[in-house]
């Protein structure tokens, strides 16, 4: 990133507003395992927060719980004040948690825009019988999301693969479809699970610019998780660090960069 | 009639514009798309847009005389940010969009650029990264504020604040802008654009508003373009050529310029326009005709049949019917139907179905490839030009067609070929005016009495038909004192699909000799369908089957040199075919794969001295680069081949 762009990015005049997810003591078993081990955190509003650790440290399931893919043993979940044990995601969806997957989740078949499109099903109000028809008020209805989703291809500069089915695109550029059909949603937070995950040097810039773009136009909330520290470093507010399901660490990237504990879990010092 | 003057009273763009949203207010100027849909914008919002920019500049402390860069790709509103600048007497600077800061800094600075429209986050960064060499830019403008809006910067606007400005400034001065525009002179200069000279500092070719207006209108005129025109916007706005298809020739006429959505969706974009007015260079037409190639390779038995049969009628008499020559009854009927099931559907899927006019220029065109477009009825023509000229040098004239001319003289323009040199001089209404600060340059290339040397050797035809040869500089004579081009037969023997690079010899020797590199894919799927095997390139260019491939291509090439009395007598007389690819990483091309012929030759002085005897085999010894960076040595026993030439004779016409 060239000069007066990271001066512009880094600047950090946004406001980081309340608590606008509070995880607290959550547990998670899958049997004698221990996937998640009395967790807590917060994520704020408007802040991009990363969840870092080794492999195995519990960071996807973190985010499986957030959006009530797996329902933890114990502890609880306050989403926008209101407190739910048992989050499903569809629930989880309708109010505002949008997330993007470590293996691409697309519809490989379908093109680009149709992807995109599917990431507006819960905005849509008519039945899919209108739908079928396409007509009257459904149509109207179709137009509307149609101009939605224009302007996030215009986002995310994917104007040349609209009509493209996805499973022949480059797997970059499959990821950044993905973020399109979260952004669809008009998420107010996002879950992004390793968004650079096989990417060249130049695909993670954008990918970072696009998330950078996303916190900062449309005033999403984003937690993340990744492994590229130079990335995390750079993008984040605020780090949560984990290591065999226990949280080692959180704050501000400066400090976790310099916390004893981090750098022990990843430098491998031996657990007895 | 061609023109040497402006009109009184229409001899400014400025002027042009107000005329036109006066006169067609409701026609459709420009088209972008944009979120998906192309939104159009007719003469009179056209106008409304551009004086509110061009008030706002004012407002911004910008001067007559001044010069304002334009940055980004072909977007309207950077069309209008030329002529907004135009209005109030300020010269714009189209800039490359794709240089780095570095060299974008050069032309700020030597323009003494006060005033910056850029399209983007990307090309503001550059403008901000080089701002402290060039304390000149008071403003800074963007089109698309993605990005931008937690730019601190003071002197940073968006578009529409600045236009927002202007109008706030028109509320009480309703007539300042009619009167700066009255004020504007055909003398004014219009256009500052910078050509990228291979070596040195870029230069600025200082072009008046008579140059570029006379240059369009006469182009107009010689070939019929009406205000219903259309036309694709998506080569460089630096460059020459765009500033007088998609402006000068746009304004004079009135017709609608439309801009793609991205550099990646042109195609898409040239198919859902469907220009009638087109502009591409040869490598374009090569690549669209290879992909339609390659996909009727996959199609079906019967398609692919269907296919061949038309391409042959079309190939027969679609050059004929399109020049309006006689044809018989019958091929008319087949050519028809091959229209309708063949011709048609194709050049609609390239985009090119409503095309009445396309150009190529820039480098030869295949003969192959050009005959391929007109004989599907795409009139595709050849010019001559130059950003000294204001484009128009030669234009080929409807009826007069040929792949191997640049065509005779553009209307109002003169032509002629210096005796010692060869090389091509013009002189035109559109010769410009001075390089910008640069006298000295000015005086080399034009000469008191409005002569410009344009750098290239060529000569006339019998048909008044120019040819270009070869860079002056590189344009030799043999011993007996005939002229020897290489280039110009280099490019004739690289028509052929089976030769990829080809250096040809001759300079002060008594007779022309060739280095030839074969094309490995094609050569190689000709030795698989005649069973010949082959392990590796170096092989290949030691089986007689092949060196008899191309001793016929390049008899082929001998026959037609010989058809030509000015380059008659340099015909190939003995080649080779070496055994080693030309590489960029040997130093042997550049790196955009142009043949650095001195190295070349020092490289190879062994096979050439071997060439110039009477031996029949040759050793060769290369050092190579391997793609890891290791060296390595090539050796290898070379066969010399020698080519029948032929009596040069006068053309059958």
């Amino acid at each position: 990133m060239n000069e007066p762009a990271a001066q512009a990015a880094g600047s950090h005049d946004k406001v980081i507003g309340d608590v606008m997810l509070d995880v607290n003591a959550i547990t998670l078993r899958f049997g004698g395992v221990v996937a998640l081990n009395n967790i807590s955190f917060n994520v704020r509003k408007h802040e991009i927060l990363a969840i870092i650790g080794p492999n195995g440290a519990g960071k996807t399931s973190m985010l499986n719980v957030i959006n009530g893919f797996y329902h933890p043993q114990e502890g609880e979940i306050t989403f926008k004040g209101n407190v739910r044990s048992q989050m499903r995601p569809h629930i989880a969806a309708s109010q505002g948690i949008a997330r993007t997957f470590q293996n691409v989740a697309l519809f490989k078949g379908m093109s680009t825009l149709d992807n995109i499109m599917s990431g507006r099903l819960m905005k849509m109000k008519r039945n899919f019988l209108w739908q079928a028809l396409h007509f009257g008020p459904a149509r109207k209805e179709e137009l509307e999301h149609r101009a939605f989703v224009e302007k996030i291809i215009d986002f995310l500069e994917i104007q040349s693969i609209r009509k493209t089915p996805v499973g022949r695109l480059p797997y970059g550029l499959q990821k950044r479809v993905e973020l399109g059909r979260a952004l669809a949603m008009e998420p107010e937070l996002l879950l992004l699970d390793e968004p650079m995950a096989g990417m060249n040097t130049e695909e993670k810039e954008d990918m970072c610019r696009f998330i950078l773009d996303v916190n900062d136009e449309f005033g999403t909330t984003i937690c993340l998780i990744e492994h590229d520290m130079g990335v995390v470093m750079d993008i984040s507010d605020r780090v949560v660090v984990l290591d065999y399901g226990r949280k080692i660490g959180d704050g501000t990237p400066n400090e976790v960069r310099n916390n004893q504990e981090v750098i022990d879990a990843y430098l491998g010092v031996s657990h007895d | 009639m061609p023109i040497q003057q402006a009109p009184a009273g229409m001899d400014t763009f400025p002027k042009i514009l107000r005329d036109h949203a006066k006169v067609r207010p409701d026609k459709v100027a420009y088209r972008e798309k944009e979120f998906g849909i192309w939104q159009a914008y007719n003469w009179s919002e056209v106008n409304d847009h551009v004086r509110a920019l061009a008030q706002g500049l004012h407002v911004q402390g910008v001067k007559r005389g001044d010069r304002i860069a334009i940055i980004g790709n072909n977007r309207p509103r950077l069309y209008w940010a030329m002529a907004a600048a135009q209005a109030i007497g300020a010269v714009p600077v189209p800039m490359y969009q794709d240089a780095v800061a570095k060299d974008i800094g050069y032309v700020l600075e030597h323009a003494e650029i006060t005033a910056v429209v850029a399209e983007n986050q990307e090309q503001v960064d550059k403008v901000l990264e080089i701002h402290d060499q060039c304390p000149s830019i008071k403003t800074v403008i963007y089109c698309d504020p993605k990005g931008l809006r937690k730019y601190e910067v003071p002197f940073l606007f968006s578009f529409s604040d600045i236009q927002e400005k202007g109008r706030e400034f028109a509320i009480g001065n309703a007539s300042f802008l009619d009167a700066e525009i009255d004020r504007g002179k055909a003398d004014d200069i219009a256009v500052l654009p910078y050509t990228s000279g291979t070596t040195g500092n870029p230069k600025g070719v200082v072009l008046s508003h008579n140059n570029i207006l006379c240059s369009s209108f006469n182009a107009n005129e010689f070939e019929g373009l009406t205000e219903n025109e259309e036309i694709l916007a998506y080569l460089p706005m630096a460059w020459i050529g765009d500033h007088i298809f998609s402006y000068g020739q746009a304004l004079v006429a009135g017709f609608a310029v439309n801009c793609p959505e991205s550099t990646e969706t042109v195609l898409t974009d040239l198919r859902e326009i469907g220009p009638t007015y087109y502009f591409a260079p040869p490598r374009v037409f090569e690549n669209l005709l290879t992909t339609v190639m390659v996909r009727m390779e996959d199609a079906s038995k019967i398609k692919r049949s269907v296919f061949n049969h038309f391409l042959g009628v079309a190939k027969r008499v679609g050059a004929d019917i399109l020049e309006g020559r006689s044809v018989s009854f019958g091929d008319r009927i087949q050519y028809a139907l091959g229209n309708l099931i063949v011709y048609g559907p194709l050049k609609d899927t390239l985009g090119l179905r409503r095309v009445h006019l396309a150009y190529t220029a820039g480098e030869a065109i295949g003969p192959e490839i050009f005959d391929f477009y007109r004989s599907l009825g795409v009139n595709l023509k050849q010019l001559y030009g130059s950003t000294e000229a204001s484009v128009y040098v030669t234009i080929q004239p409807n009826g007069e067609i040929r792949s191997d001319t640049v065509g005779p003289p553009a209307p109002g323009t003169e032509v002629k070929i210096d005796e010692k040199t060869k090389e091509v001089l013009f002189k035109s209404p559109g010769v410009f005016v001075e390089y910008f600060k640069n006298p000295k340059a000015t005086a080399e290339t034009k000469t008191k009495d409005g002569w410009v040397m344009t750098g290239d050797a060529g000569f006339f035809d019998d048909e008044g038909h120019l040819h270009i040869i070869d860079r002056a500089k590189d344009v030799g004579t043999l011993k007996d004192g005939t002229l020897f081009a290489p280039k110009y037969i280099e490019n004739k023997l690289k028509f052929f699909p089976n030769v990829k690079e080809a250096v040809a010899f001759g300079a002060d020797r008594d007779q022309v000799t060739a280095f030839i590199n074969l094309d490995l894919q094609a050569v190689g799927s000709w030795a698989e369908r005649n069973n010949i095997a082959y392990a590796s390139y170096q092989e290949l260019t030691a089986i007689p089957e092949i060196e008899n491939l191309l001793k016929e291509n390049v008899e082929q090439v001998n026959a037609d040199l010989a058809n030509d009395p000015n380059v008659a007598s340099s015909q190939i007389t003995r080649f080779i075919l070496l055994p080693k690819e030309l590489d960029a990483d040997d130093g042997e091309l550049t790196q955009t794969r142009k043949v650095r012929r001195r190295i070349v030759a020092e490289r190879y002085e062994g096979l050439i001295n071997a060439l110039y005897s009477n031996d029949s085999e040759a050793h060769m010894k290369a050092e190579v680069t391997f793609e890891d960076g290791r060296k390595g040595f090539l050796e290898a026993d070379v066969k010399i081949i020698d080519a029948q030439t032929f009596e040069p004779q006068k053309k059958a016409a």
